[in-house]
């Protein structure tokens, strides 16, 4: 059981590997070097794969969160946390790689509009799910909380995703009807190459997170058992 | 200017992976030190209920 946890465990590392180098390769030295923005554009090659991840990691809390209230089974609060973080990594990249990109192409680091206001908020309100383990000392009531706020949370990933359509800013549009994002069709390879990457990406570390969770879960009630 | 915003991207991005692993790292380390704790208790409690009266 251990080898075979082992064996899985180096081949996906080694898949990862694989596909960040591919990814990379494809980054710097296959896509095309985009006409208005110049290299700077490359920075869209993990950014926007690390906002769908986003969205992908919160869409699976609000799933786990429901999972949980349903059956208050731990192992959804578990799946709920270590998407969230996962989640929350992949949003801070996002909002990290974004500014230095508006740099270029806006000439400001950040403005006010639409999609950048929401994704902000959409990340303190993952990182308020995070912390509200700090407060309570109580599990159950805790994974409860967090529960609550992980469905109320994800109310703001289909605003992010609609307000460059509702509101409309600087931020262009790739996916969906009236997409502008200027990407030719020899970029589109390298896309989902990325995209393939991050999904990996995220896989690898909810299952790291999960199982961490559960450890610490077991040793909990352990040491519960033994003061009671 | 254009090169140089592009290589911060990929290293903000970078440092963030490697920090959020380094910290599940420290996770991990932090449980194992527990997990010693808690067999050393075990066993001292075990050896307590073992000992002759």
């Amino acid at each position: 059981m251990a080898f075979r946890t082992t064996v899985r465990s180096i081949s996906l590392w080694a898949a990862l590997t694989l596909c960040m180098l591919v990814s990379i390769h494809g980054v710097f030295l296959d896509a095309p070097r985009e006409r208005v923005m110049g290299d700077v554009q490359r920075i869209f090659y993990f950014h926007f794969p690390a906002a769908l991840g986003c969205f992908l990691a919160f869409g699976v809390v609000c799933f786990a969160s429901v999972a949980y209230l349903w059956t208050r089974e731990r192992r959804w609060d578990h799946l709920g946390r270590a998407s969230a973080e996962v989640g929350v990594l992949f949003c801070t990249m996002v909002l990290m790689s974004g500014p230095l990109w508006a740099k270029s192409a806006w000439g400001a680091w950040w403005t006010w509009e639409a999609r950048l206001t929401t994704t902000l908020v959409l990340w303190l309100l993952y990182v308020a799910y995070l912390m509200i383990g700090l407060y309570t000392d109580s599990r159950e009531q805790r994974a409860r909380a967090a529960a609550v706020v992980g469905i109320v949370a994800f109310l703001d990933v289909p605003v992010v995703y609609f307000s460059v359509k509702w509101w409309r800013g600087h931020h262009p549009i790739v996916l969906g009807r009236g997409g502008e994002g200027g990407l030719s069709p020899e970029m589109w390879p390298i896309v989902w190459i990325c995209l393939a990457t991050f999904l990996l990406l995220y896989g690898i570390l909810v299952g790291l997170r999960m199982s961490l969770a559960r450890a610490e879960d077991i040793v909990l009630d352990l040491e519960e058992t033994l003061q009671g | 200017m254009s090169l140089n915003l592009l290589f911060w991207a990929y290293t903000l991005i970078w440092i963030l992976l490697a920090g959020y692993l380094g910290l599940l790292g420290l996770r991990q380390q932090a449980l194992t030190r527990r997990i010693d704790r808690l067999r050393a208790r075990l066993e001292g409690q075990i050896a307590g209920r073992q000992e002759p009266s």
